[in-house]
């Protein structure tokens, strides 16, 4: 029993290295699922591969790494010094190509009234806007939506829910 | 109002639990906050029934609960009736003077009248001198089918309330909210309206996507709000006996804070446009024609009409921080500036009388509703929650509701304008509910 066991871990595992030696495939565009949940950026997903398509992809990758949502302070807009490597990152992989294009979602904290809280939003995706097209980006790559607060990241009326929040996400493929 | 001043003062008497057992039943359930302690006692005895089964309403409940939500009255417990009369000739105004201490008292019974039809008859009389002072004449019940008895009997509080206090009653009324269900990033958004204690619930539209900001139309038969369909914010207009809607604005960037004119034609609404800068423009419905109002680089947003159609009162943090403006529409190009207390003033609606604006206000850190009165620029604070926000007046103007929190739950709230009385409207389910507006008077009196 426990030797049959021991085998078939020792088989899996060569199975997966056979794997790992294989060449990589290359990602095809359109079932790369590009869609990024709530969750704070980073995948962990590094099958990647070469060619001018994938280039594109890598990108498109160390962008997300870098991170896609960009916090605030409460009531401001202005991007604090800690995210603009990933102002920067992003920047990288909508300049590649014209056809690269990101959604800035604003979002706001709970506290206040709901419609200065669009105003808000709005304020914070305008900011991450103007400084991706300080590095290069066009106008017509970027859309921006407020959800104010509407959307939370995460439920909770204290500040550390407040904190996550009061946030700019950058999405990409949907 | 005079006939409130010949009363004496009595310490409030909570409702009995008879009356919170027959409310639990119902979606929303009264939940009391904050006591008032000049309420008026009102006998309202429970209404006779001359059918041969079981009463298929109870008329006087609905009566009761209207009257004490107003925060002027307070009904006397079911326990402390020591008499049912049902008419006028029935009451023995010597016992309920001496024994149960109330200053008036309301009567009637529910007849049936056909297949699935009912007739309605009462009176109110004033207990200290006897006298009847409204109540329907024989001929001229008011009658109803099963479904409208409800309604029946808030036009019974319509009539006492008016009689009482000289004020218009706004218990046949309905408001509109938003809910959210689920939790983050998942959440489903509704759009309900609902009669204005929370009864009789309909969802008008159910989605993923967030809705926000409903507002009625001046007569009642359409609901204009911003809807995130599509991933992208726009302001709908739907007719609620058709459930037909239009798409009236869906231009790049914000969507936001419809209001509608007095005259109906026009929405005042927020828009950002591409440049992102978040302003207030007037849309003609019928042509689509978009004025701008504001020209500030700061945020201006949550407009509101004078009654007159011809000026906006707004939200701006042109002077750093959210205070509320006032322009005319026919010259928008100069804002005066309405409120200067205190850090955080916001979504102004005006009360129906024109003298005061409902805002979001911060006090002692907390978010609350308060009332500015426009000419003495005095502010009271009418709510004492810390996340209270989304203030709408009845149309009678006695009346505010808004959204609160209670335990970390949405939840909704009136407060008497001038009574302060607040309860809550609990709801038995999980969702947060918010953003309540006031419908207009029914039309047609």
């Amino acid at each position: 029993m426990r030797v049959a066991q021991l085998m078939l871990i020792a088989m899996s595992g060569l199975a997966l290295a056979a794997c790992k030696s294989k060449p990589p495939t290359l990602p095809d565009a359109s079932n790369q699922p590009e869609q990024q949940s709530g969750q704070s950026g980073a995948t962990s997903d590094t099958s990647v591969g070469q060619g001018t398509g994938d280039a594109n992809q890598v990108l498109l990758e160390s962008a997300k790494q870098a991170g896609t949502i960009i916090y605030f302070d409460y009531d401001r807009a202005e991007i604090k010094p800690e995210f603009v490597a990933i102002v920067t990152a992003h920047a990288k992989y909508l300049n590649a190509s014209a056809n690269n294009k990101v959604r800035l979602e604003g979002h706001s904290d709970e506290r206040g009234s709901r419609e200065y809280n669009i105003g808000l939003g709005e304020r914070r995706a305008q900011a991450v806007r103007r400084a991706l097209m300080l590095q290069g980006v066009t106008e017509a790559q970027i859309t921006t939506v407020s959800y104010g607060e509407e959307r939370p990241a995460v439920q909770g009326s204290d500040e550390a829910a407040y904190a996550k929040n009061r946030r700019v996400e950058l999405v990409y493929g949907r | 109002m005079t006939m409130l001043k010949l009363t004496t003062a009595r310490i409030a008497v909570l409702l009995g639990a008879l009356l919170f057992g027959a409310m639990a039943q119902a979606q929303l359930v009264v939940d009391i906050t904050r006591g008032q302690e000049n309420a008026v006692p009102v006998a309202v005895v429970p209404f006779g029934w001359t059918g041969t089964e079981v009463a298929p309403f109870d008329v006087a409940q609905v009566i009761a609960s209207d009257l004490h939500r107003s925060g002027r009255f307070e009904p006397v417990d079911l326990d402390k009736m020591v008499d049912r009369p049902t008419t006028g000739q029935e009451i023995r105004f010597d016992e309920w003077r001496s024994y149960i201490r109330t200053d008036f008292i309301v009567v009637g019974k529910l007849m049936p009248q056909g297949a699935d039809r009912y007739a309605a008859q009462f009176e109110l009389y004033n207990v200290l001198n006897g006298q009847r002072l409204a109540g329907t004449e024989p001929g001229r019940e008011l009658t109803a089918t099963a479904p409208s008895l409800r309604a029946l009997s808030h036009r019974i509080s319509d009539i006492i309330y008016e009689k009482l206090t000289g004020v218009r009653g706004a218990f046949s009324t309905r408001i509109a909210y938003v809910t959210a269900e689920g939790t983050p990033p998942k959440q489903q958004y509704k759009l309900i309206v609902a009669d204005y204690d929370g009864e009789n619930a309909k969802i008008i539209r159910d989605q993923d996507e967030p809705i926000m900001s409903p507002a009625w139309s001046p007569d009642g038969s359409q609901l204009a709000y911003v809807s995130f369909e599509g991933r992208m914010s726009a302001i709908y207009v739907q007719t609620l006996r058709t459930a037909e809607r239009t798409r009236v604005s869906a231009r790049a960037g914000i969507n936001g804070a419809p209001s509608w004119s007095p005259d109906g034609s026009t929405l005042a609404l927020t828009l950002s446009r591409k440049d992102g800068d978040v302003d207030i423009y007037t849309l003609r419905l019928s042509s689509q024609e978009l004025k701008r109002m504001t020209f500030d680089p700061g945020i201006d947003t949550e407009p509101t009409w004078s009654g007159d159609g011809r000026k906006l009162y707004f939200n701006s943090d042109r002077a750093g921080s959210p205070q509320i403006y006032e322009i005319d529409v026919a010259s928008p190009e100069r804002a005066t500036r309405i409120t200067f207390d205190g850090p955080y003033n916001a979504r102004p609606r005006l009360s129906p009388d024109g003298k005061q604006l409902a805002v979001v206000l911060q006090d002692n850190g907390n978010f609350r509703i308060g009332a500015v009165d426009l000419k003495s620029r005095s502010v009271r604070v009418l709510s004492d929650g810390r996340q209270d926000e989304s203030p709408s007046f009845a149309p009678n103007g006695a009346m505010v509701i808004y959204a609160t929190q209670v335990r970390g739950r949405g939840r909704l709230a009136t407060a008497g304008v001038d009574t302060q009385f607040q309860q809550t409207l609990k709801a038995q389910g999980d969702a947060d509910q918010r953003e309540p507006v006031w419908s207009p008077f029914p039309v047609g009196r």
